[in-house]
């Protein structure tokens, strides 16, 4: 028999609303906002909310996926980084930087968001920088 | 009050009578909802009165229904209040739980609690610790209900306004237990659109609540807009009472007094 509740953090926004994961044998089911996290007190949002329903999901991407001949196909990471890197500076070469954009994450440190927008204004030569909050 | 409880449940679940017991318990600096497994770790188990009376309480009930259907054969020990114990009892009479499958573990509600929730019966029928505090009856219905039609329509309308329809009032809810969500039928609800219809989308609930609804407030603690939609189910709680005789989780709701007299009535 197993039912637990861990305590952590809400993935979609900044926001950082802390709320428990409820555990039924290796499964997480359900989602219940934390009353005393000073953050967000008791209360979610819609995304917050349904933030249990994802985490089974079998269409989440568990490895890189490189489109060959019209099918996605299992790369390593080298490949797909290497793909990438070239279909970038192609880009960037046949349409200026500014045919380029970066989505930030709102859920990463300050530090690996000054690292990507360092990397799309001084390696890439944009200021199409943004995060994914808006999306 | 924590030693009372923790020396009932300690007693339960050495006595094999229970399989573990639903509570709440303070770990990694917050208080959320634990099932105790057990009897010689009872550590950081509580009441739910963190820095205030009864600011971390949780919808015990709805977690142990989720259980108690992964585990039908088990008995299961359950924190309760008064309102935990009124929503049992609904529970148990739509047969979402079995009565003989829970074991609850009563505390009372300090006066300031059952001031806020201006709660009727602060009280389960049997409880380990904890002072019985008074009945309250429900002053924020009667404030709105001395304003005009026309004040108190602008009013609901000025607050159902503000939703952001995260559905956490439904998703708090301990009696919030259909399988359909009308909340979330087309036929009623339009999809993708802020704020929903008003005050369609909120009366919908309401009426919803009507029969069902055993006014623990975690709606109210849930709502991000600060929506006081408990009001307008303690309302729908009156007419309920007034039309059918009939209030959830009360026994005999001709012996209890109304929110009106409740104040009175308590004193006896």
């Amino acid at each position: 028999m197993e039912y637990r509740t861990v305590l952590t953090t809400c993935t979609y926004c900044g926001c950082g609303c802390g709320f428990y994961l409820t555990v039924m044998d290796g499964r997480v089911v359900d989602t219940i906002p934390c009353k005393t996290n000073p953050v967000n007190e008791g209360k979610l949002c819609i995304k917050g909310w349904n933030v249990h329903e994802f985490i089974h999901s079998p269409n989440r991407l568990t490895q890189p996926l490189l489109r060959k001949n019209g099918t996605l196909t299992p790369v390593s990471w080298d490949e797909a980084l290497d793909f990438t890197a070239a279909r970038l500076r192609e880009i960037k070469e046949a349409h200026g930087s500014d045919s380029v954009a970066f989505l930030a994450s709102a859920k990463v440190t300050n530090e690996e968001n000054y690292l990507i927008q360092k990397f799309a204004r001084a390696a890439v030569g944009t200021n199409n920088v943004d995060h994914c909050a808006r999306l | 009050m924590v030693d009372e409880i923790k020396a009932r449940v300690q007693q339960l679940l050495a006595s094999g009578k229970i399989k573990g017991f639903l509570g709440l318990r303070e770990m990694h600096g917050q208080v959320g909802p634990y099932l105790f497994t057990d009897g010689s770790d009872l550590d950081g188990l509580v009441a739910g009165d963190r820095k205030s009376p009864g600011d971390s309480r949780y919808p015990l009930n709805r977690q142990l229904m989720m259980i108690a259907g992964h585990y039908p054969k088990e008995t299961f020990g359950v924190l309760i209040r008064g309102c935990d114990e009124r929503g049992l009892k609904t529970l148990f009479s739509s047969n979402q739980l079995n009565p003989e499958k829970v074991v609850p573990v009563g505390i009372a509600c300090p006066q300031e609690l059952a001031d806020a929730c201006e709660c009727m019966k602060p009280f389960p029928d049997e409880f380990v610790a904890g002072e019985p505090g008074e009945g309250r009856p429900f002053g924020t219905v009667e404030r709105i209900e001395s304003l005009t039609l026309d004040e108190r329509f602008e009013l609901w309308m000025a607050e159902f306004a503000k939703c952001i329809k995260c559905y956490g009032c439904r998703n708090i809810c301990p009696m919030c237990y259909c399988r359909e969500c009308t909340l979330e039928s087309k036929d009623f609800v339009s999809i993708g659109s802020l704020p929903p219809e008003s005050p369609i989308f909120h009366l919908t609930r309401a009426v919803h609540m009507a029969g069902r609804c055993i006014d623990c407030g975690l709606c109210n603690e849930a709502c991000p807009a600060g929506i006081p939609v408990r009001t307008l189910y303690k309302k729908v709680a009156d007419i309920v009472q007034q039309e059918f005789n009939l209030r959830p989780g009360y026994d005999s709701p001709n012996a209890e007094q109304s929110s009106s007299s409740v104040g009175e009535a308590a004193r006896h």
